[in-house]
């Protein structure tokens, strides 16, 4: 067996390795949660249409810190650390909720919707007999307070000094299919979360390889619903930190569907109801999928008339939580609200062609285990991490590996 | 109202019959306790709480439950898996005769082919009933999650 000297030391400058210590270290870890999550990036935190009304709270996260996101009086949304100056009491253990201003559940420390604190109980004693000294200021630990920035109806938050604007961060040559989605008023339809027993950065591997899709997922190859030829492409953003996967409808007249329906009374082999991949063009230019991912932790689906947003939450090096929210428009049709819940099949823990992702990340998880002085192959598609038309590519995967180590600095 | 011992049995038995398909892995019998028609869906209870409607699974006839087994077995790919159903006797919500509403408490457990043992969900199951003739079958069977999170995924049927 090869011993390394050194066994956290990046084996090779080359983006086509990866160390499985990645994996598994609890020091790394740590620093990811500072340098990544607290550092220069854009952290996802929720849907404006989660706080649809003036004076709410939610929470949500920063890696593996708690934050609580707020829609003010005046309709403008803040973040800020879901830790008390006093204590380091979570300020919000609930989800969601309405609220005018935020008190500790401790001893009672209270905090306006921006996060700032504003009252101290018994602060100045009673009777003249306890208090705090009047030369403490415990406002100098009042909890952190986010940059936030909502882009399409995306609330976006970091506490990173040096991060471009969110817009720019995303960048130029994704932007414009975060608004092809976007594009109207959202309507929540449903979340749920899921349990990966997997390090973060394994899913979002798994979300930026659009190499497994057709190989993974059997789903649409053994019901032969589509075509493998489909055209499509793998945009990633300049030094590789977002990407889209994307894929035209085979047909955008929605006559997809109805050759698949002709197979399957031709084949004894299909589906009863193929109604379940049933769709329409909703967007008008054909695309029937598209995953976009933004560094480090958010996803943005369309796949068909299924959309949804998905937040990663690490929870140690081999647990993350994934949340979902699915989402359609005001003003959608009923037919168009029937598809996407028969779509919602599709997607999620329970999906016909996502169920195996959560057990993916996991065989990598467990598969690597005494290997950390190990490394995967990720050279499907060479070794850039430029824009391709081939779907058969790693390209973005490298993308994620190259954003990763000039923020961590390995 | 006065409990019908009879009904309050039938639909004790059919959720007996019903969990001890899944648990014993006759998944393909399992479309089979719905109407032709029959509605089955698994939604979280805070979904249900804030209106939402779009939860895990969502089939609205027999033919899209057969459809739900044939991808587990010949397309889905997941670790080998069984469950343990574990329920509550039923409470009749409502009797016209003909249809019940029932609401009944369930746990399972999910057993790995390694033998690791969880508590995978509990929740209540909200079913529409209909007794024809010496015949009990769902018109709609709810399942309602009590927690929003899956461990992992979610293939076999609840
Ligand atoms: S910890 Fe919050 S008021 Fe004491
Ligand atoms: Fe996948």
């Amino acid at each position: 067996m090869n011993v390394v000297a050194n066994p956290r030391a990046w084996p090779s400058d080359s983006l086509t390795r990866v160390p499985y210590w990645v994996y598994s270290d609890q020091a790394l870890y740590d620093i990811e949660m500072e340098r990544i999550f607290r550092g220069d990036t854009w952290s996802f935190l929720c849907l404006e249409a989660e706080l649809p009304r003036p004076n709410m709270f939610r929470t949500s996260h920063l890696g593996d810190m708690s934050v609580v996101v707020t829609r003010d009086g005046e309709g403008k949304v803040h973040a800020f650390e879901n830790r008390c100056a006093h204590r380091g009491a979570l300020l919000c253990h609930k989800d969601r909720g309405d609220a005018k201003e935020i008190a500790c559940v401790y001893h009672n420390w209270t905090y306006d919707l921006c996060g700032k604190l504003t009252g101290v109980a018994f602060r100045r004693g009673i009777g003249g007999k306890g208090g705090m000294p009047p030369d403490s200021h415990p406002e100098e630990h009042a909890p952190r307070q986010l940059r936030v920035e909502t882009f399409c109806g995306l609330v976006f938050g970091t506490l990173g000094k040096n991060v471009k604007p969110l817009e720019e961060f995303i960048g130029a040559n994704i932007t414009p299919s975060v608004r092809r989605v976007m594009a109207k008023p959202v309507k929540l339809l449903g979340g749920y979360s899921q349990i990966l027993p997997s390090n973060w950065k394994l899913y979002m591997e798994n979300t930026k390889d659009s190499y497994h899709a057709s190989l993974l997922h059997m789903f649409f190859t053994t019901f032969r619903l589509n075509r493998l030829s489909q055209k499509g492409g793998l945009v990633v953003s300049e030094g590789g930190a977002n990407h889209i996967s994307y894929s035209m409808s085979a047909d955008t007249a929605g006559k997809e569907y109805e050759q698949a329906k002709m197979r399957s009374a031709n084949e004894g082999f299909a589906l009863e109801v193929p109604e379940v991949i049933k769709s329409v063009d909703e967007f008008g230019d054909g695309i029937g999928l598209q995953i976009l991912s933004v560094f480090p932790g958010f996803v943005l689906q369309q796949i068909r008339n299924s959309l949804a947003v998905r937040r990663i939450v690490p929870m140690g090096t081999d647990k993350t939580e994934l949340v979902w929210m699915m989402f359609g428009f005001e003003g959608d049709t009923q037919e168009l609200h029937d598809l996407r819940m028969m779509q919602s099949n599709l997607i999620g823990p329970g999906g016909f062609i996502s169920m195996e992702d959560g057990a993916a990340t996991g065989f990598v998880q467990r598969g690597s285990r005494g290997a950390a002085s190990e490394m995967s192959v990720v050279e499907m598609g060479g070794q850039g991490i430029g824009s391709e038309e081939s779907r058969v590519s790693e390209a973005a995967v490298r993308g994620f590996w190259n954003t990763y180590r000039q923020l961590m600095g390995v | 109202m006065s409990v019908n011992l009879e009904h309050q049995f039938r639909v004790q038995d059919l959720n007996a019959r019903y969990t001890e398909a899944i648990d014993d892995d006759r998944l393909e019998s399992w479309p089979d306790f719905f109407l032709p028609e029959g509605k089955y869906l698994i939604n979280t209870a805070e979904n249900v709480a804030h209106g939402l409607p779009l939860g895990f699974m969502f089939a609205t006839s027999q033919a899209m439950l057969r459809d739900r087994i044939k991808a587990l077995r010949q397309a889905n790919i997941y670790e080998a898996q069984r469950y343990r159903h574990v329920l509550t006797a039923p409470r009749l919500v409502e009797d016209n005769g003909g249809v019940l509403l029932a609401r009944t408490s369930f746990m399972v457990a999910r057993v790995m082919h390694s033998g690791e043992t969880m508590l995978f969900a509990t929740g209540m199951y909200e079913d529409r009933i209909v007794l024809n003739g010496d015949k009990t079958l769902f018109a709609e069977k709810k399942v309602i999650l009590d927690s929003r999170q899956i461990d992992t995924l979610l293939a076999i049927p609840l």
